[in-house]
């Protein structure tokens, strides 16, 4: 194991660099489709933690773990987090049968759980109606239901066990229920929504409402998605929690991105800055505020490397990852206030990219557990347990 | 390049023909020390190997038991005064030092601070003047650890007051034992003395004492501080911490844990634990060869957790907080951070952010070094020493 960055995930992370550069200069809101294209199809970032086998790159949480640490830096709305990483860990260990799309590019994903989901907690899951021909009312041109393989399906095994080729256009039963707070819903070509039993439905968003809300975050908006009695294939397996795991360790690597891009970019300014006659970066008192910084940015890397590292190895991976997404979390937040803060009124401006950061650093620190819910998490497992 | 299993070869053939029961401990180690298995990344014939510095581990493990010597009590010469010999010292010099301050057989200390140059070392005062072959010192230090033990000093003194404050220094090694050297123990907030004051009064040092050239000592003593700063803020992994001594109080009375209590020391344990990945994470840019001033870096964090789960475990204890273990004025061997009571542990962190570079100095490097930032505007840099207001 190693804490630095190995050649290839340089190589990796030039190549993210430049095309975000190219395509996406500054942050932003709203969605990049010519980053996003760039990013999936032409570098190949979706397909990174699916296997060589299911058309994808075989990497794993370290390699992702660096596209999330570009991706926070250049403050670029794209779904790799909520797609490539959370949908996909999902999909994955459900053995859903045409992950190639998803590995391509060509497709993207959202799990149906709210940002604020966290790992330690149960999430709400949809309503299954199982499927024989009969109860699949809403249908579409899809709906072709073949009684026994919809009754495969509908026990919770199948379209990946079953084989691709009738795994598409199975159909397994109908899902409802609605999920609020959802990232990376719009524009989402599946929906995968929990279910009880370790069970999740898919489900193609062409017909399901996906409503947009007003989001703190304009680089990650959320989505209210209702689903009424909406046909869905049913795959067994495909841990949620554990999914919320991975997804809570790798969002301390983009938080890292977040923070650096913060610290970089106010050390440049006061730099450049003047009054009183001398660059403002040559007070005691900012200085000191920066090197604070600087060392709980370093401290961030050493633990989102440490928790990318830990998840890549199959080992478990709890401690390192809320070690990292307490702390993570915490810094982005901190980081983002102090550019904020030593940019003076500059950084209160809508035209001052920090906002974006800020929104986002803020809505980080929520998603996949509070860094409060992650050092609960610790108690049992380093041995402080609580006031009995 | 020597590599691990040439390493792992010497350390086991050294132990097939040094059994420590047959030697006393003084003769295993220095045979230890000529077999290059003391320091592997010092060169032969100096105690180590020419090694990557990271194969020591690979000794410490296959010698794990053996007698060793004694490294809290000659941390300084270990971790500042040997590096600062290897790498101005003339081969001599190298030759009559660095033996027995490995073996332990010659404690050193550390001549810097004074009373009027504290984070301002270079604007010290302590007087060295030529004379003939010799060198005559007049000065007072303080904060000197291990004075009253050491055989030797590493002094850090002005030769010119007309050169401007960091030109007109030069570094020596400090016979402790030579007439004008007197060490009084400075009583510290522990109770015990730990520290020494150091006066110097006409004491004559020869020439070959000197550390380095004549001026060169602002640069030599640079050299010591980093190696401090890295030693204080980057030793190993232990397996003991001020976290783990937290931890086994916790775990011993549950009846004192309450929620508020129970939520810092969560929060603690992961600082602790992101101070331990930061440590490796350094180590590891070390070894790959990108060494930097993060070292500085490092004692900070480390002297923020070692005072915050200190503070932490006073308050967690309620009446056995209120107690100290011992007031009696003594003068210990060396020094323990995680040693004694809490209400010690407490009381000694809270040089942590003094010792060695206070915080305030060590953000400034972080700040000008790392991030680059520009420094503050200065008047004491380029006038002569004895034009400067004291």
């Amino acid at each position: 194991m190693t804490l630095l960055y190995t050649e290839v995930e340089e190589e990796l992370r030039t190549a993210v660099r430049d095309l975000l550069a190219d395509k996406a200069p500054v942050a932003a809101e709203g969605e990049n489709a010519a980053a996003w294209h760039g990013l999936a199809r032409d570098i190949g970032v979706a397909g990174l933690l699916v296997p060589e086998d299911l058309g994808g790159a075989g990497a794993s949480a370290r390699e992702a773990a660096v596209v999330l640490e570009e991706l926070g830096r250049a403050g670029t709305p794209a779904p790799f987090l909520t797609s490539s990483v959370l949908a996909t860990r999902v999909l994955l260990d459900a053995g859903y049968a045409d992950i190639s799309r998803l590995a391509s590019g060509e497709a993207t994903a959202a799990l149906c759980v709210s940002l604020a989901a966290s790992p330690y907690r149960d999430v709400p899951v949809g309503v299954l109606e199982e499927g024989d021909g009969g109860l699949v009312a809403p249908g579409g041109p899809t709906v072709a239901a073949d009684g026994a393989e919809a009754g495969v399906a509908g026990k919770g095994r199948g379209l990946g066990a079953g084989g691709a080729g009738g795994a598409a256009g199975s159909l397994a039963g109908v899902v409802s229920g609605r999920f609020t707070g959802v990232a990376g819903a719009v524009g989402a070509d599946l929906l995968v929504v929990p279910l009880d039993g370790g069970r999740v439905a898919v489900v193609e968003s062409e017909r399901v409402p996906v409503e947009p809300v007003v989001s703190l975050d304009v680089t990650r908006p959320l989505a209210t998605v209702t689903f009424d009695r909406a046909p869905a294939v049913v795959l067994d397996g495909g841990s949620v929690d554990e999914a919320l795991l991975l997804a809570a360790g790798l969002l301390a690597s983009e938080q890292v991105g977040v923070a650096e891009w913060c610290l970089t970019t106010t050390v440049a300014y006061l730099k450049e800055r003047r009054q009183f006659a001398r660059p403002v970066g040559s007070f005691q008192a900012l200085k000191h505020r920066l090197a604070d910084l600087w060392l709980e940015v370093a401290g961030a890397r050493a633990a989102a490397r440490n928790a990318a590292d830990q998840l890549a190895s199959g080992d478990d991976a709890r401690v390192a990852v809320a070690v990292a997404a307490a702390h993570c979390g915490e810094v982005a937040v901190r980081a983002a206030e102090e550019a904020l803060q030593l940019h003076g009124g500059i950084g209160m401006t809508w035209e001052h990219p920090i906002h974006l950061y800020l929104k986002r650093a803020k809505a980080d620190a929520i998603a996949f557990g509070t860094p409060g819910d992650h050092r609960s998490a610790l108690a049992p497992l380093v041995g402080l347990p609580g006031p009995e | 390049m020597v590599d691990a299993t040439t390493v792992r070869q010497r350390a086991e053939a050294f132990l097939a023909g040094h059994d420590p029961s047959e030697l006393s401990p003084l003769d295993w180690l220095r045979a230890r020390f000529d077999a290059g298995l003391a320091w592997v990344h010092f060169p032969e014939g100096l105690g180590g190997l020419g090694a990557p510095r990271d194969l020591q581990g690979v000794v410490d493990q296959l010698f794990r038991g053996t007698p060793d010597n004694n490294p809290g009590r000659i941390g300084i010469g270990l971790g500042m005064a040997a590096p600062t010999i290897l790498a101005y010292g003339t081969e001599e010099q190298k030759r009559r030092f660095l033996r027995p301050l490995w073996t332990g057989e010659e404690v050193w200390c550390q001549l810097f601070s004074e009373p009027g140059a504290g984070s301002d070392l270079a604007g010290l005062a302590t007087r060295a003047v030529r004379d003939g072959d010799d060198w005559v010192v007049d000065g007072q230090k303080v904060w000197t650890s291990s004075a009253h033990l050491a055989r030797w000093g590493i002094l850090v003194a002005r030769h010119d007051p007309d050169l401007p404050k960091h030109r007109g220094l030069t570094y020596f090694v400090c016979d402790m034992e030579a007439p004008g050297v007197e060490v009084r123990p400075l009583r510290q907030i522990t109770g015990e003395a730990e520290f020494n004051e150091v006066f110097l009064t006409g004491v004559r040092l020869g020439d070959d004492l000197r550390l380095g050239e004549v001026g060169d000592g602002w640069r030599v003593a640079q050299t010591t501080l980093m190696n401090e700063r890295v030693a204080i803020g980057a030793s190993g992994s232990p397996r003991r911490t001020m976290m783990s001594v937290f931890t086994e109080a916790w775990q011993a009375r549950p009846e004192l844990r309450t929620h508020d209590l129970h939520r810092r020391a969560l929060d603690l344990w992961v600082q602790g634990e992101v101070m331990r990945l930061t440590g490796q994470r350094l180590r590891e840019q070390l070894l790959a060869g990108h060494p930097g001033p993060e070292g500085s870096g490092m004692k900070l964090l480390f002297a923020r957790h070692h005072q915050e789960v200190s503070a932490l475990e006073v308050e967690f204890l309620r009446e056995d907080g209120l107690t100290y273990d011992d007031w009696t004025f003594r003068r210990p061997d060396g020094v323990d951070f995680l040693g004694r009571g809490a209400g010690y542990r407490y009381l000694r962190a809270k040089g942590n952010s003094i010792e060695g570079g206070t915080s305030e100095i060590l953000r400034n490097i972080v700040a000008e070094r790392v991030l680059g930032l520009p420094a503050e505007p200065r008047t004491d840099v380029a006038a002569p020493w004895k034009d400067l207001p004291r």
